[in-house]
């Protein structure tokens, strides 16, 4: 996994709450394997009409979001369905973090095994920083993930809170499977002593 | 004396191997389902070149991807969704999983043959890479869905790392009406809540109306939880919940039975318990309830009307709404009951068990429907029930079209059992988002009575019209 240590990047805003995994990831591309394509399914029904035509107004379209690598979006974003594919979708079209007043809780988790940072700010302030990504013609947003703190020039610096264990992990690019065998002893000793008593399982 | 412990917090403990630096917990997991989207989690490990550390705890069942039509491999129609179910089948033999596959009558959706065959238990951690696995927790077991990446880390370690989710309880006080589901009591506490009401909580249903559930209707209203935001939903076990898990195939037998039923005796919130948000919402008025709009939190009673943008303040919601209406194709200030509907779903991981049908059947039962109809069976084994008590021939004799292969079916549309672009649906499963039937399709949640009244009416209806003497 690629470490996440800072970021600055065009952003671009969704305001629009419940944004949800469906609408990230159509279920018709669930059956597709991950590869080079995976990115050209991200919201692929807001971004095209029933005729294949780009709808104008959904951000992706506009021109000046077309670079964009940070969303900041209404609330409970990425709510829904528990498929990892919407976050393989935003980090395969280039996105490393999204920011909003709350994300599903599957989303959220999913988000830290593919070294996409979601960010969790106050709804004022998120919509504040959607009216600046709106007002200006090329919005950057710089998010420095050791201080836990966001940039941008409508707010200046702005601290945020995230779970020191899911830091550690995005600034370490650490892989679960390998951490969670440092814990094999103590894995082993639970499986001894406290599945005894559990034996209908 | 010993701290108050809530039912969360007792089955936490129990399954806490350990607690890092940050605070989170790895948690040792019980019990967990696959099904034919996990093949990016079986490709992960396959990539490591690990082996499944418990194969015993892992059930793969295909169910997302099956035809409803029967389940011969030329039910599928679909080279691609027959290859994801031989790629579930191969991934199962090869790591020696347990495995429900085609033709065994065991074979259903996973969140309804999960407590039917007696794998999930209370007490008892349950995931699966699905997000409807909130449903298990109505047997009093801690049960949610994950991605991927942690389907792989299950199967590789039989963990998963967990901050503390926070707690919440829901109380449903008074009675419960007559012709109230238990989809209707699930519908009022989202919008009651919100969509988001219940992010990072894990929720605990409570009061006399939910202990007065049978189980399946619990495990409606668990299945809904996460449809409120929340991680999971759960219910304490109790009598109703032992009598209806004994004797199923995985449940414990003799002594072990004794043994686990004393155990689960244990497993209540502790009088003086506290949570961090507590909800109240009185049973009796409840009312038969549908959704409008493309969050299950856009719902209301089926007396209502379809809300107007005009009457909403705030700029940037009036134009969410307007949003909505617009994909709905409904008017502002139509009554519910006048919305006309293409086509009725009855079936999924909410509302597809032999009492939802029976409920079904009752409303169908001489009356003929007038919209094209689908009733899919949640497992093979209630597909079975439900012939034994001639549910199937009044479906049929009234028109509806009783499908003899049990899965998801209609509620996400990936086996080819679709809503066409703008047709209007009324569907007992739990999600009414944006294309979530197929694309542009618009989706009006009920529960199964309202449902199959809106079958034989041909508009959305309020199952107490339809009140026979």
């Amino acid at each position: 996994m690629v470490p996440f240590k800072t970021l600055k990047a065009l952003a671009a805003p969704i305001n629009q709450d419940n944004i949800d995994t469906d609408q990230i990831l159509p279920a018709r591309f669930l059956m597709m394997p991950r590869d080079q394509k995976y990115r050209t399914y991200l919201f692929r029904d807001l971004r095209e009409d029933n005729n294949g035509l780009q709808t104008p107004d959904f951000f992706l379209n506009q021109k000046k979001f077309s670079k964009a690598q940070i969303i900041v979006a209404g609330r409970n974003f990425g709510c829904g369905s528990s498929r990892e594919g919407a976050v393989f979708t935003l980090v395969d079209s280039g996105f490393r973090s999204v920011i909003a007043p709350s994300f599903g809780d599957i989303f959220y988790n999913n988000s830290f095994n593919n070294g996409l940072l979601p960010i969790v700010l106050p709804e004022s302030l998120v919509k504040e920083l959607q009216q600046f990504l709106i007002n200006e013609a090329a919005p950057e947003i710089t998010i420095d993930l050791e201080s836990e703190q966001i940039f941008c020039e409508a707010t200046s610096w702005v601290k945020f809170d995230i779970d020191p264990h899911r830091r550690e992990r995005l600034l370490k690019g650490l892989d679960m499977i390998d951490y969670t065998q440092q814990f094999g002893e103590a894995i082993n000793r639970y499986e001894r002593d406290c599945l005894v008593d559990k034996k209908w399982l | 004396m010993t701290k108050p412990k809530t039912l969360l917090d007792k089955i936490w403990k129990r399954h806490e191997i350990t607690i890092n630096p940050a605070g989170q917990s790895l948690l040792f997991i019980d019990r967990h389902f696959c099904h034919e989207l996990s093949f990016h989690a079986f490709n992960m490990l396959e990539k490591r070149k690990m082996k499944v550390r418990h194969p015993s705890r892992t059930i793969a069942v295909a169910d997302h991807y099956t035809p409803t039509t029967g389940e011969d491999a030329g039910d599928f129609k679909s080279l691609d969704r027959f290859k994801l179910y031989n790629t579930l089948k191969n991934n199962a033999l090869e790591h020696n999983l347990n495995f429900l596959g085609l033709g065994d009558q065991r074979r259903g959706i996973i969140h309804v043959i999960g407590p039917e065959q007696g794998f999930s238990l209370p007490g008892t951690t349950i995931v699966c890479g699905d997000s409807h696995t909130a449903t298990h927790g109505a047997l009093g077991a801690l049960a949610f869905g994950i991605g991927a990446s942690d389907v792989s880390h299950v199967l590789a370690t039989q963990t998963l790392w967990q901050p503390k989710p926070k707690k919440m309880r829901v109380i449903v006080k008074g009675f419960r009406p007559a012709y109230v589901s238990a989809k209707d009591i699930a519908l009022s506490i989202i919008r009651h809540i919100g969509a988001a009401g219940g992010t990072g909580h894990v929720i605990e249903y409570a009061g006399p109306v939910i202990s007065s559930l049978s189980i399946e209707e619990r495990l409606t209203v668990c299945n809904m939880s996460i449809e409120a935001g929340a991680r999971a939903g759960m219910i304490a076990p109790d009598e109703t919940t032992y009598k209806w898990i004994e004797g199923r195939p995985h449940a414990p037998k003799n002594d072990n039975w004794e043994e686990a039923v004393s155990a689960w005796t244990l497993l209540k919130t502790d009088e003086g318990a506290t949570f961090d948000k507590e909800y109240e919402i009185d049973g009796q008025l409840i009312t038969p309830m549908v959704t409008w709009g493309t969050s299950p939190e856009d719902a209301l009673p089926i007396t209502g009307l379809v809300p107007d943008p005009l009457e909403e303040t705030n700029a940037e919601k009036r134009a969410n709404l307007k949003r909505k209406l617009d994909y709905m194709g409904l008017k502002p200030g139509t009554s519910l009951t006048d919305i006309t509907v293409d086509r009725v779903f009855i079936g999924s991981c909410t509302n597809s068990r032999i009492e939802d049908l029976r409920e079904a059947a009752a409303v169908a039962k001489g009356r003929s429907a007038c919209v094209h109809s689908i009733v899919v069976p949640g497992s093979g084994l209630i597909k079975k029930q439900a012939e034994i008590e001639g549910l199937d021939k009044i479906f049929i004799e009234a028109g509806f079209d009783w499908r003899p292969a049990a899965g998801c079916s209609m509620c996400v549309g990936v086996n080819g059992d679709l809503v066409s672009p703008k047709e209007r649906c009324v569907s007992t499963s739990n999600r009414n988002f944006r294309g979530r039937q197929g694309p542009d399709a618009r989706t009006h949640l009920t529960g199964p009575a309202m449902a199959a009244a809106a079958a034989v009416t041909g508009k959305l209806t309020d199952v107490r019209s339809l009140q026979r003497n």
